[in-house]
């Protein structure tokens, strides 16, 4: 009994290890992201996005250190930050280095408290920490840490460049900002006036109010304000089913000004929108034009279009996360220390990826340093548009380097 | 002051959008004791039916082909599902129609995804009707007022003119009596519920294209509909007029005039705490109204439940 006992535990003991040897040629990288609940579709999107990034950019391409291949391993946190930090816990069991993870910045804050903790008790397995879309400016100012790295441009950045185009129109004199009840909402009217107030302190702000969030149901009476405001252009951090509901009702209203906005493309909306888009509709961020300008980046979208005909291609930032990880592992000659493949990813200058311009990953705060637009939405043909619509994004206005100067609070400690 | 008409406007609209869905709900209420929790969700239904025949007819004939559909679904329910649940009695008759809801939210979410679908307004009627100080009142507002009207006076004619109509009344009283004198009180009660989830489609079909369809629409709309009921009168086609125009209006006007709590504190007498951010009143000194908009109605039918439980034209308690 007590022999087949012993024999049991060694053959298991074996597998294990043959298990993790074959495993070994793998560099695994942790997602998690909702991929259940309301925020499914969004999840499941940047999941795609994330492994035909890994398998396009970087195992069709040789890998990285000579032949080893990037793995996603998809984590489901139901975008709650508790359960965020269950499965980090998961995936740091399992021996995974590098966790990325963007919608939310409430998870996004918990998470690199985790992490923070995680590494200084246990340098022996310390993770990193790529956030490709939580874009609370506190992550790379107080909360910042070394472990963190942000490849997209923070809310405070964002505004910076749509204040700038704002400020150059002379003909915007009043401006209405709009958005949900919770911190983002806030953050954005915050940084808005604040830059306005600065740029063009001429402009009057004729509205700045909070509407409860996923709670309306017609926005309606909130465009009748707009009107009456006679407001010339509109600011709003609306997402999702606000985003497009406040969007229809301002501009069935017969606004016909500008109205700024976040994130009111692709997920249903861009083609919701549709032709009374056209013209009214401008949208803050980074990214490529559509066609985008490199003939690679125009061949991996209908690739892209190919396998998924019904996902976008909407967050460029992704491919930005993959080469720029596989070019820093590449440079540091391992995948397993950590913090060599920091140090080369903080200060890298980055500039052959699929999209134009110039990255800069920032080493004061870890926040990148790159080109942000004001994308208009107009027609664009297929498949460079969203949701099979006919429309899609065209870069109107481009910030070059947008704030590579931006102040930042971040005192970081390196290991 | 032109503003008032505009909203006046926009309360009707959506009023009547509202009335739709609760003038079948206090009618199957007030006929089988039954609450249907999956109401919202036949509206949800009629809006992703109306959108998909769209795409082969256009809009016109989902207007028509989708509600059918809707009702005959409905019907369906009612009698295969809800008549076997409904002799365990009302808790029973609960859950089923609770399950019935997420069911229904999670089968459209499986067939037409978790997205917002592009369904829009008709090409006929996307035009300015007319414009009131710079506010413009789109073609398609003047439709759903129209469509609504017209149900309206329909189900009116319907309930007391004709002889369905009396049976229904009758039913909804007496339903032994009307059994004893040979009438197939199941069939009528299958017939009640088959038109009141096909006007919650009705409902969806208009609303799907401005409202937007998207598997939240019916938990958007899910519970506003039982307070409309019960502000009513259960049972009462009128009350469910009345209460529905009740609540738009509200809504509507508490969205577009910024009035502040503090405003209205000052005029009773209190004194502003200052500083202000570091009081325990803070939160309610700062209210304004178009946050609150939407917790109106809530607060509405909490008086009417103090002070006439039996709703506005109701016939009994709730």
């Amino acid at each position: 009994m007590r022999t087949s006992l012993r024999l049991g535990a060694a053959t298991a003991l074996t597998l294990l290890i043959t298990a993790s040897a074959a495993y070994a040629e793998n560099i695994k990288i942790a997602y998690i992201d909702p991929l259940s609940g309301p925020f499914a579709a969004t999840g499941t999107n940047g999941l795609h996005q994330y492994e035909f990034a890994a398998e396009k950019l970087v195992n069709e391409e040789g890998g990285v250190l000579g032949g080893m291949n990037f793995e996603i391993v998809a984590f489901d946190n139901k975008i709650s930050p508790k359960e965020s930090l269950i499965q980090l816990q998961v995936a740091i069991d399992q021996g995974i280095r590098y966790i990325v993870q963007g919608n939310s910045s409430g998870v996004a804050n918990a998470l690199t408290d985790a992490i923070e903790k995680h590494n200084r008790r246990n340098p022996d397995n310390r993770v990193l920490f790529l956030n490709y879309s939580a874009v609370d400016p506190a992550l790379t100012n107080d909360k910042c840490n070394f472990w963190h790295f942000r490849f997209d441009a923070h809310a405070d950045i964002k505004m910076d460049a749509l204040t700038d185009v704002i400020a150059e129109n002379e003909d915007i004199k009043k401006v209405y900002i709009i958005g949900q009840d919770y911190s983002f909402g806030k953050a954005v009217a915050a940084a808005a006036v604040s830059f306005l107030g600065e740029k063009r302190p001429d402009i009057e702000i004729v509205g700045n109010e909070l509407h409860p969030i996923g709670k309306v149901k017609d926005f309606t009476p909130y465009a009748r304000k707009v009107t009456a405001s006679e407001a010339d252009a509109v600011i709003t951090g609306n997402w999702g089913a606000d985003m497009l509901g406040l969007g229809k009702s301002i501009i069935e209203n017969g606004f016909d000004g500008p109205i700024y906005t976040y994130y009111a493309a692709a997920d249903g909306i861009t083609a919701a929108f549709g032709e009374s888009g056209k013209g009214t509709l401008k949208l803050v961020a980074e990214g490529g034009d559509n066609p985008p300008d490199k003939e690679k980046a125009q061949e991996y979208i209908r690739a892209f279009k190919e396998k998924y005909p019904d996902g976008n291609l909407s967050q460029s930032r992704i491919t930005n996360v993959v080469e720029m990880l596989a070019q820093a592992i590449n440079e540091a000659g391992t995948a397993d220390d950590v913090v060599a493949v920091a140090n080369k990813l903080e200060g890298m200058t980055f500039s052959d990826g699929l999209w134009s311009g110039e990255l800069y990953m920032r080493p004061q705060d870890h926040q990148l340093i790159q080109d942000v637009h004001i994308y208009g939405h107009t027609d664009v043909e297929a498949p460079f548009d969203f949701d099979n619509s006919g429309y899609g994004l065209k870069i109107e206005d481009t910030i070059t380097n947008a704030s590579a100067d931006i102040d930042t609070t971040c005192e970081m400690e390196r290991p | 002051m032109e503003l008032i008409f505009v909203n006046l406007i926009d309360g009707l609209v959506t009023g009547l959008l509202l009335f739709m869905l609760s003038a079948g709900l206090t009618l199957i209420f007030s006929m089988m004791g039954v609450l249907n929790f999956a109401h919202a969700s036949f509206y949800m239904l009629g809006a992703y039916f109306g959108y998909q025949i769209s795409l082969y007819t256009g809009f016109w004939g989902g207007l028509v082909l989708a509600p059918i559909i809707v009702g005959v679904a409905g019907a369906g329910v009612e009698r295969y599902g809800l008549r076997r649940v409904h002799q365990y009695g009302h808790v029973p008759e609960l859950i089923f129609t609770f399950g019935l809801a997420l069911l229904i939210e999670e089968i459209v979410q499986f067939i037409w995804g978790k997205n917002q679908v592009s369904y829009g307004i008709p090409e006929v009627l996307q035009f300015t009707a007319f414009s009131i100080a710079g506010n413009s009142i789109p073609a398609y507002k003047v439709f759903m007022i129209f469509i609504s009207v017209a149900i309206f006076l329909g189900l009116l004619y319907v309930l007391t003119r004709t002889r369905i109509g009396m049976i229904i009344q009758a039913a909804l009283s007496y339903p032994k009596t009307v059994e004893a004198l040979g009438h197939n009180v199941p069939l009528v009660f299958m017939g009640v519920f088959g038109a009141g989830t096909a006007l919650a489609g009705v409902a969806g079909v208009i609303a799907g294209p401005v409202l937007g369809t998207f598997p939240g629409m019916a938990f958007v709309l899910g519970s506003i509909i039982f307070v409309t009921i019960v502000i009513g009168g259960l049972g009462s086609l009128w009350g469910a007029l009345i209460a529905s125009l009740l609540i738009g209006w509200i809504t509507t006007f508490a969205k577009s005039y910024n009035l502040e709590m503090a405003d209205l504190l000052t005029a009773l007498g209190f004194e502003k705490p200052e500083p202000i951010w570091d009081s325990a009143w803070r939160d309610l000194w700062t209210v304004t109204s178009p946050q609150i908009a939407d917790i109106l109605p809530y607060m509405l039918m909490v008086l009417i439940l103090i002070f006439r439980p039996r709703g506005l034209f109701g016939k009994r308690d709730v």
